[in-house]
């Protein structure tokens, strides 16, 4: 089959950058679109160009690093991550938009690599259990109900891609946030730290650069881990408890 | 003849003696202490976080943008602890002898043996950290049945077990950055040690981002890199996978261990073409429920709804009745191999086997189907295009784990002073074919418990003196020389056609010919990839060709070390099967007097051996059926 890719380039932060692009007459339905990428890729090496520059590891769908903007939804229309799209997703003879994920809080790197640190720095902020090593009991001592579990793993699913982030349009993170939230939330173990966690991530959140929530629900559409926006609401209630309770203290 | 430091008295007591007469830091001088970890998966993550904790100043650098993407992420199946929660007859005796001998009595009886002790602690320590495990309506933990032992043993989240773990090592590693105890440098490679008076000091890194290098130095270095499947090319590992750490410290002087003992994971997704650039893993845990056939009559081309049961092959079950579908993974490929090879396989170019689910979803339904393996079926549907709940799916061996690595001793140090390997990159505890969920164990074994104990004892003569001079002149120089090469072949066509070489001859069944043949044609690869190579770009900015070159000028000697080992050792054992060493029905045959060591390489080719004592165990030829 025929396509046509239309790859944002840019050479670096601050430069200009704008959509080239590539025809590939003889790519084949069972191609990856990551590989459709390899395969251009390896034309412009052989011709002496530089390759586009993207993000890629484990190509299964679980290490979020791919990040790409594809026909103007965050990982394409797959509904899962853009390394688990096959050309067979495609019409024959389609032109295919390609360009990173854009917020604020996102810097450009190079082409379709963006710097997404900032998701790290929110999960520094709060979004763990201080259990240090050596520290716990039987892991039987504390029986998790069963729902309680599953609720916490579904919210434990994501992937940190930030694909919730390309599609707001406020670059909010707030359902990566909320995932985070949720899943210690929901545990036992978790529930020391509950108050502080949502008030410090929250925080961080906003210090990192990323827009507020507006309930627009973009994020969810695109999530490839499919974290519903009810996640966000318990951020919400879990917000409101806290802060409450912290001026109460006052 | 190497020192392994393994401790003396009885099995059980050694690690208690050995962390008794390990020497301690006080807490004022370990922060005066500097530990650099390189790599940040799951022992790299546990291990630096472990160490922060204790107050050590950590320095840890990954090549990925955040340590949450380390492949320890896309570990499925699951994670064995000897917790006996099912009253099935486990212990932490029945977990070590089930390892030794899954190994083909190829790894150290003292690490395997602690290795099952610590496995109780990890599962507590991943429950403290939120890792959210399966769990039973009762709200305790549930466990399911992985190859090669006949408990059920083995802890997990959904198909999901490696991420959640590294997400629980992450986030402890993302505490301690926040707690100012560990500086991590994402987005940073490793390209050489540090070697000064005869200690590891410090190591080389590259700036992948703005092409920067710099040299780091500590007081102890701590590779956590992974292995080195990604020799053959197509592989279940990540496309960053990479051996450069573990290589160019083994070039500076520290000993590599069993290299041509890898593991092909017998259940994943066949090829389907030449674009191909990764294979993806279909958990072994899919072995609990699914059924392994092929149709009876050889190019049966009917549907596999069409064949009716007396014209099924159950392979597994027929060849291993006791172990059935459960068998090791080494001899599951094997046998998967073999049907193939004698035209029974099924798909495209007959290389696969069904793995069937229509038994247990007429016994259970659907949705406890989804509810254990939901993930696995969705991943299944999306690469293939075949739903797994309709037919059966297609399976075929992929190179999938490396048991060999850099050697280390009861304490995880290599033989450079002050250099220590954990998880994947060192050789230990595995022996010649690792089982299913005990990767995942190793790691946190390692990070968590072992090293932050054995790593104080060489810290307590800290902190060394400064270390002064150019340590970067060789990496400057091959990067330089890799870009001025301006050939007219990529990388990438380098690194397939050394895959392709390396499945062929040093895959699952090796022989004297093929191993030569091999090493005929390793060196001659490797002349021509730096005559033709071409990189585009320069070394001053983010260049992916560039990392690449670098790795994969790296695997091309690795990969020849590889088939020396291979060529070398001319027993079979584990998933290491000479065709020439099996007994009469086909099964690897070792030869113990001959071969019952650890080969250890040095950079010049020199073999060294630890001899491996067996007190408790007594080897014998596996037997699973």
């Amino acid at each position: 089959m025929k396509v046509t890719l239309r790859v944002w380039r840019q050479t670096g932060p601050t430069a200009k950058g704008r959509l080239v692009p590539y025809e590939v007459p003889d790519a084949t339905p069972d191609m990856s679109f990551l590989e459709l990428l390899d395969l251009v890729n390896e034309r412009l090496i052989v011709a002496g160009a530089e390759p586009i520059a993207f993000d890629h590891d484990c190509r299964e769908g679980i290490c979020g690093a791919c990040s790409l903007v594809i026909d103007g939804v965050a990982h394409g229309q797959a509904g899962a991550t853009a390394c688990q799209l096959y050309l067979r997703d495609f019409a024959d003879g389609a032109t295919i938009t390609v360009e990173p994920w854009r917020a604020r809080a996102f810097p450009i790197v190079k082409d379709l690599v963006v710097d997404r640190g900032a998701l790290d720095r929110i999960i520094q902020a709060g979004g763990f259990i201080s259990a240090p090593t050596g520290s716990a009991p039987d892991a039987h001592a504390l029986p998790v109900p069963k729902p309680d579990a599953d609720a916490a793993f579904e919210a434990a699913a994501c992937i940190g891609c930030g694909a919730c982030v390309a599609a707001c349009p406020n670059g909010s993170a707030m359902l990566f946030t909320a995932a985070k939230v949720a899943h210690l939330g929901r545990l036992p173990q978790g529930q020391p730290e509950r108050a502080t966690r949502v008030l410090s991530m929250l925080a961080a959140q906003d210090a990192a650069g990323f827009g507020g929530c507006t309930n627009m629900g973009e994020c969810t559409a695109v999530c490839p881990k499919g974290i519903p926006l009810t996640t966000i609401s318990r951020l919400n209630r879990d917000y409101l408890h806290a802060a409450v309770a912290t001026r109460a203290s006052k | 003849m190497l020192d392994a430091k393994i401790p003396d008295g009885p099995l059980e007591q050694r690690w208690d003696r050995r962390r008794f007469d390990a020497r301690l830091v006080n807490p004022a001088n370990r922060r005066k202490l500097t530990v650099i970890v390189v790599g940040t998966g799951l022992a790299g993550s546990s291990a630096a976080a472990t160490l922060g904790e204790l107050g050590y100043r950590v320095k840890a650098y990954c090549f990925q943008d955040t340590p949450r993407r380390a492949h320890s992420i896309a570990a499925q199946g699951g994670i064995n602890a000897a917790k006996d929660y099912r009253n099935d007859g486990d212990s932490v005796y029945r977990l070590f002898y089930d390892t030794i001998k899954g190994g083909d009595f190829r790894s150290r009886e003292s690490n395997v043996y602690r290795l099952a002790q610590l496995s109780v602690n990890i599962i507590d320590q991943c429950v403290a950290q939120g890792v959210p495990f399966a769990r039973e309506y009762g709200g305790l933990l549930d466990t399911r049945s992985f190859g090669g032992a006949q408990v059920s043993r083995t802890f997990y989240a959904r198909g999901q077990t490696g991420q959640q773990l590294l997400l629980g090592a992450y986030q402890a590693l993302q505490r301690q950055i926040a707690a100012g105890t560990v500086e991590m440098h994402s987005r940073h490679d490793m390209l050489d040690l540090v070697v000064a008076d005869g200690r590891a000091r410090g190591i080389v890194v590259r700036d992948l981002v703005t092409g920067e290098l710099s040299t780091v130095i500590g007081d102890a270095v701590v590779l956590a890199t992974g292995g080195y499947s990604n020799v053959f090319y197509l592989s279940t590992n990540a496309k960053g996978g990479n051996a450069t750490a573990t290589w160019r410290a083994h070039r500076r002087g520290a000993l590599f261990a069993n290299p041509c003992f890898t593991q092909i994971h017998p259940t994943c997704i066949p090829v389907s073409g030449p674009h191909q650039s990764k294979l993806t893993l279909m958990s072994e845990s899919l072995r609990n429920d699914g059924r392994v056939w092929v149709p009876v009559r050889a190019g049966d081309s009917r549907a596999p709804s069409q064949i009716p049961a007396a014209e099924r092959d159950y392979f597994l079950e027929r060849l291993y009745p006791s172990f059935g579908n459960l068998v090791p993974r080494d001899i599951a490929s094997r046998v998967a191999k073999r049907i193939c090879d004698s035209s029974f396989g099924v798909g495209p170019g007959g290389q696969g086997v069904y793995l069937d689910f229509a038994d247990v979803l007429d016994r259970l339904g659907r949705r406890s189907v989804e509810e254990r393996y939901g993930n696995l079926f969705q991943m299944y549907e999306r690469i293939t295009g075949e739903d797994p709940y309709q037919e059966p799916m297609r399976i075929f061996p992929a190179p999938h784990y490396t048991m060999g690595g850099l050697w280390v001793d009861y304490d995880l140090q290599s033989t450079i002073p002050g250099l220590f390997v954990i998880g994947e990159a060192n050789f230990s505890d595995q022996g010649a074919n690792r089982l299913g969920a005990s990767a995942l164990m190793q790691c946190l074994s390692d990070g968590y418990f072992v090293l932050p104990a054995t790593i104080a004892s060489y810290l307590a003569d800290g902190p060394f003196s400064a270390v002064a001079g150019d340590f970067e002149s060789t990496v400057v120089d091959q990067l330089q020389a890799l870009l001025a090469i301006d050939g007219d072949r990529t990388v990438d066509s380098f690194h397939r056609e050394l895959g392709e070489l390396m499945w062929e001859y040093c895959g699952m069944e090796r022989t004297a010919t093929g191993l030569q043949k091999a090493l005929d044609r390793i060196p001659a690869l490797r002349e021509e990839y730096w005559q033709r190579v071409k990189v585009p770009g320069s070394a001053a900015t983010l260049n992916q060709s560039l990392e690449k070159a670098g790795r994969v000028a790296d695997f091309l000697e690795l990969a020849e070390l590889m088939c020396r080992d291979a060529l070398h050792r001319t027993e079979s054992c584990g998933g290491h099967f000479r065709a020439e060493s099996q007994t009469s029905d086909g099964e690897a045959l070792r030869d113990d007097a001959q071969f019952s060591y650890v080969a250890a390489w040095d950079a010049n080719g020199g073999l060294h051996r630890e001899p491996l004592i067996f007190d408790t165990v007594h080897p014998t030829q596996r037997s699973y059926k």
